[in-house]
């Protein structure tokens, strides 16, 4: 019997097994950010502990920093007092910092792939649960919490229980304007927000094989929004062309031994799954979500589901989610007003996103009465969008085009959607209260969030492009 | 182990219980992400399930099942299915546990938030879907009803009527939570084997 991808990666990262306890596993990169670790650094403390491999800890802020003025103090002072501790403590315990004002900071799962230091083979964790994002390089990338955050500093090693196994598989040749972002809130539309719940899912399919790094990436960082344990993609030459080169990547003869080792990572044609799902991406058209959770989406064109489709089980909370969301049961969704878009947050704020966006939007303008916040996911992808001259383009579309950070994703900094205002939004999480008290939130992709901001209304891309 | 070190253990609990009756309870519900900026683990109780339970204005929403005085004081939280999905925050399970919550019963739990909640003595109980149904329908006829919950036994116990579910948890956590056992107290236990690992493993990033 072959293996899975997935269990090819973790057998070879368990350190140690004993009978009635969780295995030990191996952890190759620990990232981290303001929020999920000053508890886990005041636990070390405790214990007398250093960071045991402080040379496998990267840290960045991101959650917390403002998009506007970054060179200034943050104003909000439990913000900044928060930012400043971690800058306190990875200097106390010697881990490296990509903090404000660093050309490398950014968006803890953009600036992970994009400096080289997400790799293939990988075991990743971060104290935060879109880590499933670095899984697009085949690796096994998980969100932990805090007391886990402590874990790993303290031994590089964290404890697991082996889950089951989900592929998925995308076949086909994707429409015009539907994009890896469609793919994804397709999927979760399918098996509900619930649905992949106790697995590690792996993507596959020749749609999958077809599309870009960052295309691929959108992809798994949504794993964990229909509860996958961690999303991944095996890798193939578009994941070796593109982290060549990059900062941190293996080099020489380093490289060329990685290279024949990452290789090796698939999972075998015999390697069994738990379960299987098939799509095809011909049946996938730009996706939208309507209500307050990612598994509830639908075509751009179609309807939201009536009272009466909607089993006994589930009438009270879908009946919670529309009120929330103001909307009415059967309704469409097309020409729906809109107040605000947001192109941003770790699933698509990469510099593709930022080019697509551009294209659409290149000689057009955001309707008046609309508010269009714009945030690379990382210093980098700003610079590279600067130098496109793509600031130009969203400047003459009246965009406002901010500094990298988790901004308007959830609503912690001071980029909020105001209480009862609707926006399409670029990111991951569609909960109440995400963007800010009392916001509604529509997700799609960037290329949905270019078509709202320049009709004012949810709208068909495909009919604009 | 370190007095420091050591958590609070459970064993048996006999409560009333507090039900949410809501579906995919996500993190950002039980506490909101503008309440993170804490650098400490204490003080999170204050603002569990903030946005339900106050309105806009700060006054407290009479409704809201924290907010009602016949369930006041009661240690076990029930919810609806698939509890504690999205953000990986431990906010949320400090924000539990900090209200004075030792026990959520729920018919699914996500992953993270499950991990999360046991390594801060906060035991998560998953029940069929028809025994959380019969929770709930009992409470709306009896608010003070009780649930024994036995962790030595895994057993949930509906304490009037005897209907009693019993419930996984891995072994390694139950002996955690009965003893105020740390992980990392286990793992640094473990620190020759995670060395020679090192070694060992020929492509080590």
């Amino acid at each position: 019997m072959g293996k899975t991808l997935f269990d090819k990666i973790y057998d070879a990262h368990v350190v140690h097994t004993q009978e009635g306890f969780p295995e030990v596993i191996y952890i190759n990169t620990h990232y981290i950010h303001e929020v999920t670790s000053p508890q886990a650094f005041d636990g070390l403390r405790k214990r007398n502990l250093p960071v045991f491999r402080t040379n496998k800890t990267r840290a960045t802020a991101d959650h917390n920093v403002p998009t506007k003025d970054q060179h200034l103090p943050i104003k909000e002072a439990l913000s900044r007092l928060q930012v400043e501790m971690l800058t306190k403590n990875t200097s106390e315990f010697g881990v490296e910092l990509y903090g404000l004002g660093h050309q490398y900071q950014g968006i803890v799962h953009v600036i992970g792939p994009e400096l080289g230091i997400t790799l293939p083979g990988m075991t990743i964790v971060c104290g935060d649960s879109h880590t499933s994002t670095h899984g697009a390089f085949g690796c096994i990338a998980f969100g932990i919490g805090t007391s886990e955050v402590e874990m790993v500093m303290a031994t590089q090693c964290i404890l697991q229980y082996r889950p089951k196994k989900m592929k998925i598989e995308i076949n086909g040749k994707l429409g015009k304007g539907v994009t890896s972002k469609d793919i994804i809130l397709y999927i979760i539309t399918q098996i509900s927000a619930a649905g992949a719940n106790g697995y590690a899912v792996e993507f596959a399919g020749d749609t999958i094989r077809g599309l870009s790094m960052e295309a691929r990436m959108t992809i798994c960082n949504m794993s964990i929004e229909m509860g996958g344990r961690c999303g991944m993609i095996a890798p193939d030459q578009i994941t070796f062309d593109y982290i060549q080169g990059r900062e941190f990547a293996p080099k020489g003869a380093d490289w060329d031994k990685a290279l024949a080792y990452w290789k090796t990572l698939y999972s075998d044609a015999d390697a069994s799954f738990d379960k299987v799902y098939s799509f095809k991406a011909e049946d996938i058209e730009p996706w939208i979500t309507y209500g307050t959770n990612p598994g509830m989406g639908i075509g751009i064109t179609g309807s939201m589901p009536s009272l009466a489709s909607i089993i006994d089980a589930d009438k009270t909370s879908f009946k919670k989610s529309l009120d929330y969301m103001d909307l009415h049961p059967g309704d469409q969704l097309l020409g729906k007003k809109i107040d605000y878009v947001f192109i941003g947050s770790c699933t698509n704020s990469r510099i593709e996103d930022l080019r697509l966006v551009a294209d659409f939007v290149k000689d057009k303008r955001k309707a008046d009465d609309v508010e269009v916040w714009i945030i690379p996911g990382s210093k980098q992808v700003e610079k590279q969008a600067i130098a496109e001259g793509l600031d130009v383009i969203f400047k003459n579309a009246g965009f406002d085009l901010r500094e990298p950070g988790c901004s308007a994703c959830l609503g912690m900094n001071e980029d909020k959607v105001p209480a009862g205002k609707y926006c399409v939004s670029t990111s991951n999480r569609n909960f109440e209260g995400r963007q800010g008290p009392g916001a509604r939130t529509f997700l799609a992709s960037p290329l949905t969030a270019a078509a709202a901001a320049v009709t004012g209304k949810i709208a068909d891309v495909r009919i604009l492009l | 182990m370190s007095d420091k070190n050591i958590k609070k253990t459970i064993s048996t609990l006999i409560s009333g219980v507090v039900p949410v009756n809501i579906d995919n309870i996500d993190t950002d519900q039980i506490i909101p992400a503008r309440f993170l900026k804490a650098t400490t683990r204490e003080g999170f109780g204050e603002n569990l399930f903030c946005d339900w339970k106050k309105n806009a204005d700060g006054s407290l929403k009479a409704d809201f099942p924290l907010n009602e005085p016949k369930y006041k004081g009661h240690r076990i939280l029930v919810a609806g299915n698939n509890f504690g999905c999205g953000s990986s925050r431990e906010h949320a399970a400090w924000s539990i546990v900090d209200y004075g919550f030792d026990v959520v019963v729920s018919s699914f739990f996500a992953d993270i938030f499950k991990n999360n909640a046991l390594n801060n003595g906060l035991l998560p109980v998953q029940v069929s879907p028809a025994f959380l149904k019969k929770i709930f329908d009992l409470v709306q006829t009896d608010a003070n009803a009780t649930l024994t919950v036995d962790l030595e036994a895994q057993s949930i116990k509906i304490t009037a009527t005897g209907e009693t579910e019993n419930f996984e948890i891995n072994p390694y956590k139950k002996m955690c939570l009965l003893k105020g056992f740390d992980d990392i107290d286990y793992l640094l236990s473990l620190k020759p084997q995670i060395e020679t690992y090192e070694k060992q493993r020929e492509f080590n990033f």
